[in-house]
């Protein structure tokens, strides 16, 4: 009995102290956020950049919930963040570092803090809506069609993603939107299981039709640049059809006034999905080329298509007398391969656009 | 015989070197010997919450826990104020010494589970030390294990400039043979002083 409220006392005594240091030790007063020197925003210090950032409804990429793990919520800051913690430098390389680059999660705003950052992230909003339609198109992708809540829209460059959040947890996945950029109140993902992945998991076994979800968009540079005539050659592996299919319904939209090839990667035939529709876009826009190619065809698959890796595929395409731009998405191999062969093309590593996931 | 305080702290630093000899605190020891600065940080986090808990724990115990016949807590009593203590540093450099915090990060909170400190309080108990022989037991070990991560961060360093390490070794791999290199170099100054 005596052990009991000795223990007891000893534990009271310990959280009393760490209370009593708690009040009198952590106080950091008022600060202010300022972005890019335009909008201020006041807060009480304590707790980190993204959080506080969140509040105010600008929305950074970040997937991991603020945990350090993904590498997302970059921005550059001016001033009033300290160092750089240890914990930021696997995803902060040292040329970013030495412009202030740092991960938002990671800087506790104690101070008045300035940063920076991309006039596009500042459009990002959170959106509530519902799933209107989930559909299996090959043994592992899923279309999911999106109607957003209310009479709300969003408008996004074509090629811009947005982050899912996986709900009852912090954390978020990034998709690129599938859907036209003229279609303004839903939108498509296409979306591949990952054994093992959270959110891939959450919307192919738990997610059904009428479900609400929420998400945070659109972000990204990687989109269609519409100030340019030159030739476009997509390069697309996977779910890395959804960017492009956005890239090519809104050129559709517009007849297709560019030159448009598009490879698409894949191991076999139950691979490939969207064929008919992309068919049937090359017989409607004499622009337009759909190029798939199978890495390990079976003789199952009868394949007479082109065979090998959809970068060295591409290269026989690839006009050199031609101007050209490139719009990248896939894995990160595919994409680094695909980028040598490109450049050794002769297209300038500005006019080649990716996206790597 | 009792030992002389002195003679526990030489002891603790060199021929029984907590981390060389023991093999306790690895998982900093392999994770945070990149950087010789960061490592000595490290270090001397260590020193200072070592002495800190050793101090309290030996107080706890022989004032309230044995007086009272509560010895059998005293696991839970130790690791309770060792995490406290941690808690507590952290606030008070954050307050005073913001930029000391910057440099230690998320390692200060981390030395809450650093098997050291809890090897200090046991090995305090199972030795029947008084209390300074436990404090310099406690900042010999502390120095020692400093000792230990700083040589090896310094070896790591020179190593990334000069040597060709084989792929499969890279990383924690290499920094295991250069620690038990070390630990061998150490067993030099076995002989030196006798504790136990």
């Amino acid at each position: 009995m005596t052990t009991f409220f000795v223990i007891n006392g000893l534990l009271v005594v310990i959280a009393i102290i760490l209370l009593l240091a708690e009040k009198f030790l952590i106080t950091y007063g008022e600060c202010s956020i300022n972005i890019n020197g335009d909008r201020k925003i006041e807060l009480m210090g304590g707790d980190n950049l993204l959080a506080y950032l969140n509040v105010h409804k600008i929305f950074i990429p970040s997937a991991c919930g603020g945990k350090a793990t993904c590498g997302f919520c970059k921005v550059k800051v001016l001033s009033g963040a300290g160092s750089i913690l240890p914990t930021e430098e696997a995803y902060v390389t040292k040329k970013e570092a030495e412009e202030g680059m740092r991960l938002a999660c990671q800087v506790k705003v104690k101070s008045d803090v300035e940063i920076q950052m991309p006039e596009y992230l500042l459009g990002a909003e959170e959106f509530q809506a519902e799933i209107a339609d989930l559909t299996s198109v090959t043994h592992d992708i899923k279309v999911v069609k999106i109607k957003l809540s209310g009479s709300r829209t969003m408008s996004f460059n074509p090629g811009q993603y947005i982050q899912l959040k996986i709900l009852g947890t912090d954390e978020y996945r990034a998709y690129s939107i599938a859907s036209s950029s003229y279609v303004t109140d839903g939108l498509e993902l296409i979306i591949r299981l990952v054994p093992g992945g959270l959110c891939s998991t959450y919307v192919h076994k738990a997610l059904e039709k009428g479900d609400n979800i929420i998400f945070t968009g659109p972000f990204g540079d990687f989109y269609l640049r519409e100030d340019s005539e030159r030739d476009i050659i997509a390069i697309a592996g996977g779910c890395g059809m959804a960017p492009i299919r956005s890239i090519i319904l809104h050129l559709a939209e517009k007849g297709m006034p560019r030159k448009f090839y598009y490879f698409f990667g894949a191991r076999t035939t139950r691979d490939l999905f969207y064929t008919k529709w992309l068919r049937e876009m090359e017989a409607k826009f004499p622009n337009f080329k759909y190029i798939p190619a199978l890495s390990e065809p079976t003789p199952k698959d009868r394949w007479d298509g082109e065979v090998g890796f959809v970068t060295q595929v591409s290269e026989k395409y690839i006009d050199p007398d031609r101007d050209k731009e490139a719009y990248l998405c896939g894995p990160p191999p595919m994409i680094d391969a695909a980028i040598m062969t490109l450049t050794k093309r002769g297209i300038a590593p500005e006019n080649i656009h990716y996206d790597k996931f | 015989m009792e030992l002389h305080p002195l003679t526990i702290f030489v002891a603790a630093v060199f021929t029984h070197n907590i981390a060389l000899t023991y093999l306790l605190g690895m998982c900093p020891l392999l994770a945070m010997s990149k950087q010789q600065s960061t490592a000595t940080g490290m270090g001397i986090a260590v020193i200072l919450v070592m002495v800190i808990t050793a101090a309290i724990n030996w107080a706890l115990l022989h004032y309230i826990l044995i007086p009272t016949g509560s010895a059998v807590m005293s696991y839970l009593v130790f690791i309770i104020v060792i995490a406290s203590v941690v808690q507590l540093l952290e606030m008070l450099i954050e307050k005073f010494f913001p930029r000391l915090q910057s440099s230690f990060g998320i390692f200060l909170p981390l030395i809450t589970v650093n098997c050291t400190i809890l090897a200090i309080s046991l090995f305090m108990v199972l030795r029947d030390y008084t209390f300074w022989q436990t404090i310099f037991f406690a900042f010999g070990s502390g120095v020692g294990w400093c000792l230990a991560i700083t040589i090896i961060a310094a070896v790591r360093e020179k190593m990334a400039l000069v040597s060709d390490v084989p792929d499969g070794l890279k990383g924690a791999g290499i920094t295991m043979v250069v620690a038990g290199i070390l630990a061998l170099a150490f067993m030099g100054f076995s002989g030196m002083v006798s504790v136990q």
